[in-house]
């Protein structure tokens, strides 16, 4: 359920690292207020536990496949929301920078997807209020199955709107959501059962672990709802300068017209491809990209109404340039590593 | 057990690179970091019709290689075990849009350039990312959070994590393989022993954790993270960054590709 950089578009990235970036200050004052010292080591071998142990594949009966933990919920429970916010953050980014699973740009949405929704969705609405009268293994276990089900369902829908806002792919919004939901669906299940098991387990063998993260006091109100208006405020105003930059090109336009208008994706896109095939009969090549080869002085000349392309995309030099962009880099790679060498075999010499 | 040494020989291959030493392993990780992230700005604000315009891009990751000296083919390898992924979502594109157009006189549906596009992007993205953290490691990428003002609470963190998931693969290893050997022929763990088995490697992780913690506070540990060596960031750092943002932002704005194709056309003619 990893974002990749090359699925979103500044403006969703720049967004969602808005509101990472202010959940996470908001995790880490809150942490600082009642700062347990121990909680800091004790988040980090979290982390490399919870990376480690999703690895271990837990075997379905009945079926010849396996499931494994998420591991969002995982620490919400173990170390309380707003540590498991945190940890789940550096886990991801670990994966992002060692694996390069999920991107850098796309950080903020992993973080989001997998960390916001599991410790400050499912874990206080759901696993807090279940458990609220003490800990009994039934409790522990609907508790657990449930908010790991809600979380990864927002966490995927969560996904499904960040690729269409960024119109990086084709797929209409009700398709991909039909795609996602169901899948989510089931491995939500496993993931659920396993972690119930997990957590059961810990808390049959040493309950102290878990009664102590629930003794920490709940979200205060008061402070949730700043922290979401702030969000909200940080979304808008990061979303809104990023699409307003962007807004020559048609992802902006496309993200900013379902943004202030909220119509669906189908409707905006219909528009977008109206205009663009309007365009398209009057220059016979790829609408917006593209100029016939005798138009290009003027279009280059005129540098701004080409903006963003002055492309060639469509035509023969185009597609002879794109080669020859890419021999030079190749040459230019080729032409360090000689001088390298070189460079090399003549200090062994000396 | 497969997937569990190849993640701990990822991680060693990764640190291994970062301690080399070359011209770009020597340069301040902050001017790493910010050309990394003007680069993923650029590369990922290219238009999804376009793949001309991304060309350029290739520029970076080529350069960067052969100035830190990268080994290129398991470079290439890890770049492209992530390709999977984007082809599963991007390969729907020529699917749902088949609006045709002509690309060079051959006919093209434009799904086939979106998906095109978002290959290449992925591509270049997941080989930025890689080429930060095998020039810079782990350790002073950590610093320069540290210095952008990132908390020192989450860098602190961070690090943690990064340290100790050799210790914990290691420990889920021996503990999978102590299971394999008792439950032969099976595929996973079975469903009996899900809570005991991740439940009692839960448990050992908070010993751990607390002994961790003894040893910290023992070796003077007061919750600041400490780097060691301030490397100072000088000429060389400003210029490595300032080049590459100008080139990128060139490279984003001109179309390079299609007037060298016209030059070379025109040229011909």
């Amino acid at each position: 359920m990893h974002m990749a950089d090359a699925l979103i578009s500044p403006a969703v990235g720049g967004a969602m690292w808005a509101a990472t970036s202010g959940v996470a200050a908001y995790s880490m004052k809150k942490i600082q207020v009642d700062l347990d010292e121990k909680k800091i080591p004790m988040m980090g071998v979290m982390g490399a536990f919870v990376f480690a142990a999703q690895m271990i594949n837990f075997s379905i009966p009945g079926t010849g496949s396996s499931g494994h933990i998420g591991g969002g919920l995982l620490l919400a429970v173990l170390l309380g929301p707003q540590a498991g916010f945190l940890t789940m953050a550096s886990i991801l980014a670990i994966q992002a920078l060692f694996f390069a699973d999920g991107g850098l740009l796309a950080f903020g949405c992993n973080v989001f997807n997998l960390g916001f929704y599991t410790c400050f969705i499912a874990y206080p609405l759901i696993y807090k209020r279940l458990t609220r009268n003490g800990h009994s293994e039934k409790r522990i276990f609907a508790a657990s199955l449930l908010s790991t089900l809600l979380g990864l369902q927002l966490g995927a829908f969560s996904v499904v709107l960040q690729t269409v806002f960024s119109g990086k792919t084709e797929l209409p919004f009700g398709t991909f959501v039909m795609l996602m939901q169901p899948i989510h669906l089931a491995i939500g299940l496993v993931e659920g059962l396993v972690t119930a098991a997990v957590v059961a387990f810990v808390w049959k063998a040493s309950p102290d672990i878990l009664e102590n993260v629930a003794k920490e006091k709940a979200l205060g109100s008061i402070s949730t709802r700043k922290v979401l208006t702030g969000l909200l405020i940080a979304v808008l105003l990061v979303g809104g300068v990023f699409s307003w930059f962007a807004s020559a090109n048609p992802d902006g336009l496309e993200w900013a017209m379902l943004k202030t208008a909220g119509t669906a994706e189908l409707e905006a896109t219909n528009k977008l491809h109206a205009v663009l095939s309007d365009i398209q009969s009057k220059t016979a090549f790829l609408p917006d990209y593209s100029f016939k080869a005798s138009d290009s002085e003027e279009a280059s000349a005129a540098g701004e109404e080409a903006w963003p392309v002055v492309n060639a995309g469509t035509s023969v030099s185009g597609i002879l340039g794109g080669g020859l962009t890419l021999l030079a880099a190749a040459l230019t790679g080729l032409t360090i590593n000689m001088i390298k060498k070189r460079r090399k075999r003549a200090g062994f010499e000396c | 057990m497969s997937n569990i040494s190849e993640a701990l020989y990822n991680m060693r291959f990764m640190d291994d690179l970062a301690r080399r030493n070359t011209l770009v392993h020597r340069l301040h990780p902050l001017a790493k970091l910010a050309s990394t992230l003007a680069f993923l700005a650029a590369v990922v604000s290219v238009e999804r019709y376009e793949i001309s315009g991304l060309l350029p891009f290739f520029f970076y990751p080529v350069i960067v290689f052969a100035l830190a000296e990268l080994p290129i083919k398991p470079m290439v390898k890890r770049i492209l075990m992530v390709e999977p992924f984007i082809i599963g979502i991007g390969i729907l594109n020529p699917l749902f849009d088949q609006h045709i157009v002509m690309l060079g006189g051959v006919a093209v549906s434009r799904g086939w350039i979106t998906f095109l596009s978002i290959f290449i992007k992925c591509g270049l993205t997941v080989a930025a990312a890689l080429i930060l953290l095998a020039t810079t490691g782990m350790d002073r990428l950590a610093s320069a959070l540290r210095m952008l003002g990132i908390p020192k609470l989450f860098v602190l963190q961070l690090t943690l994590t990064y340290r100790y998931i050799s210790v914990l693969l290691e420990e889920v290893g021996r503990i999978l393989n102590a299971y394999a050997l008792r439950a032969p022929g099976q595929k996973g763990i079975h469903w009996k022993s899900w809570g005991s088995l991740a439940g009692q490697l839960i448990l050992r992780t908070f010993e751990r954790a607390q002994s961790v913690y003894g040893a910290m506070c023992l070796r003077g540990f007061d919750g600041e993270y400490r780097t060691g060596d301030g490397q100072r960031f000088c000429t060389t750092d400003l210029a490595y960054m300032a080049v590459w943002v100008m080139f990128f932002i060139i490279v984003r704005f001109v179309d390079i590709p299609g007037l060298l194709g016209l030059v070379v056309t025109g040229g011909i003619k």
